[in-house]
């Protein structure tokens, strides 16, 4: 594929699409960088909006001089690439990458396009999860990170993700009332998981720096929990939940942020035809690349956007994922080197990863006993009891789950099925006794954000 | 009781924007969302018939927490920053959807 003027595209600005975007202009190219939010740095490093006051230390705590280096890079690119902020990228096909800014679509033909486009929140319904007051975990964070508020007077932090511990301590440190920290997988998870997690010895500190600084507040954290319902008429008034063991209990809140780890934003992925395989360690689908980020001909993958491994591997993969995207452009052999111990890096850092999905397991079970009045899909309004009707027709053969969203709705909401895919999934399975990854997962299709009609008869 | 507390950041300029036809106060920098929870409970009403919303994901993603532009344009609270003067709806000005009885 060598060519004098090679058209390459990245799209996302955080950790892995700005290291990706250095490494390509080191090596002479001039990419065009495209991101939805209107400043760099993804949600990790999100920057706060003009005005604001608070120092990076403040803001990202033990990462700030990462963050830092993140934007420092990046403000010193943005002269010698084609960077466009507040953009989408809504669809692939054809090798042409459609975007849209300020309601104007630009298509963008492209000869290689690196696809850095992070994750969203990985979520389980339970009873009156959509009530006002219940947010994802990584809303939470952002409302405080970038608004300077907590979105709610008097919190529960609910679910299984290293963000659980994090978040409840950043709300506790900026002066929110944390009623309790509700980690829904038990505490022996996490004493099996720590042979894994020593391989990344400082984050494996920090964890437990986070975890010992919420006892010293005196916030009350339990293990092995199951949330029973949120309560509330209009918005959240409190939240019943099951000890291990024990009755139910109830906890006034005004709020509750819970989450289940990340998934990634593999919408471009998919209509970039990426190949997806059932991850049984990450229990999810995941488009597969190489470690090197090769995911077919001219895409390639970076970051959580392909497998969730953190920031620090973000940056570890964009950079690398550069680094296959010249060679393969015939700029030359890229770095060797460089390349071997990137990858020697980046598989340390999935190791880690790989203990941490261990230390907070996906809580299957949560899905499978869901009553079937309760809202799986949010934007459609459709019941765990309609989602398992769906999969009852007789049809032969079982029925996977684009054929339960033809018959139901799911995911075929506003979302796209962000929210819903893997937990209708889950349902769809148990219904039928087969394993989740039997039944399939929930087709991509653009655009893969709500635009205007009119924005693409324009076009 | 408004959902969003401010912890911080909040000595920024006072920024007045309408919601259904009510003054809301708020600060440079919000949010529609920020605007709309720091000063009440809900953002939207589900379409179909069970209760409020007010939003979920924060980061763009869910679409969740729509409003409405003056001009009847549809905008995303979490995503959009708020500028002095501007006017919106919670409720669909033009074509309210309706619930099978």
């Amino acid at each position: 594929m060598a060519m004098d003027d090679p058209r390459v595209v990245v799209v996302g600005a955080g950790p892995a699409g700005v290291r990706a975007a250095e490494a390509l202009v080191k090596h002479g190219l001039r990419p065009l960088v495209i991101d939805e939010a209107p400043l760099s740095g993804g949600q990790i490093y999100r920057r706060p909006p003009p005005g604001f006051r608070r120092t990076t230390k403040e803001l990202y705590g033990f990462e700030a001089a990462k963050a830092e280096a993140i934007h420092r890079t990046f403000d010193g690119l943005t002269d010698v690439i084609d960077y466009r902020p507040r953009t989408l990228a809504w669809n692939v096909q054809d090798r042409v990458l459609y975007t849209a800014c300020d309601d104007v679509v630009t298509p963008v033909s492209f000869d290689a396009l690196l696809l850095a486009t992070g994750a969203t929140d990985r979520v389980l319904p339970f009873p009156g999860w959509t009530l006002p007051g219940v947010y994802t975990m990584g809303g939470s964070q952002v409302a405080l990170k970038h608004q300077g508020c907590a979105v709610g007077r008097r919190m529960v932090f609910l679910g299984s993700t290293p963000l659980l511990y994090l978040v409840a301590y950043q709300y506790a440190r900026a002066g929110a009332e944390v009623a309790a920290v509700l980690d829904t997988a038990p505490f022996s998870a996490k004493v099996r998981a720590v042979p894994k997690l020593l391989s990344n010895t400082s984050m494996f500190v920090k964890g437990l720096y986070t975890m010992a600084a919420l006892h010293r507040l005196g916030v009350a954290i339990e293990h092995g929990v199951r949330p029973v319902a949120v309560e509330g008429d209009d918005a959240v008034a409190g939240l019943r939940y099951r000890r291990r063991g024990e009755g139910e209990v109830r906890i006034d809140c005004d709020a509750v942020a819970f989450g289940f780890g990340l998934r990634p934003e593999s919408q471009l992925a998919d209509l970039a035809d990426c190949d997806f395989r059932f991850d049984p360690v990450f229990h999810q689908w995941l488009p597969q690349c190489a470690d090197d980020g090769r995911a077919g001909e001219g895409i390639y993958l970076a970051g959580d956007g392909a497998r969730i491994g953190g920031a620090d591997a973000a940056e570890v993969s964009g950079e690398l994922a550069a680094l296959s995207l010249i060679e393969d452009l015939g700029g030359g052999p890229g770095d060797k080197a460089r390349s071997v111990e990137l990858s020697r890096r980046l598989s340390s850092l999935v190791r880690f990863q790989a203990g941490l999905a261990g230390a907070f397991p996906w809580p299957a079970d949560m899905a499978r006993s869901l009553p079937d009045n309760a809202i799986v899909c949010r934007c459609e309004r459709v019941t765990a009891g309609e989602v398992r009707q769906a999969v009852q027709r007789p049809l032969g053969g079982g029925c996977e789950i684009n054929r339960a969203k033809a018959f139901s709705r799911i995911g075929m909401g506003r979302c796209q099925g962000r929210f819903c895919g893997l937990s209708s999934a889950e349902i769809s399975a148990a219904a039928q006794d087969r394993d989740i990854s039997s039944v399939g997962r929930l087709r991509g299709a653009g655009p893969v954000k709500p635009i205007k009609l009119a924005t693409v008869l324009d076009e | 009781m408004p959902q969003f507390v401010r912890l911080k950041e909040k000595s920024r300029p006072r920024v007045t924007i309408t919601v259904d036809g009510a003054t809301v106060e708020a600060l440079e920098g919000d949010t529609l969302l920020t605007a709309l929870l720091t000063n009440g409970r809900r953002v939207r009403e589900s379409e179909f018939g069970d209760g409020a919303r007010a939003g979920f994901c924060v980061i763009g993603a869910c679409q969740d927490c729509w409003v409405w532009m003056d001009g009847g344009e549809r905008t995303r609270a979490c995503t959009t920053y708020i500028a002095e003067g501007m006017t919106i709806f919670t409720h669909n000005p033009e074509w309210p959807w309706t619930t099978p009885a």
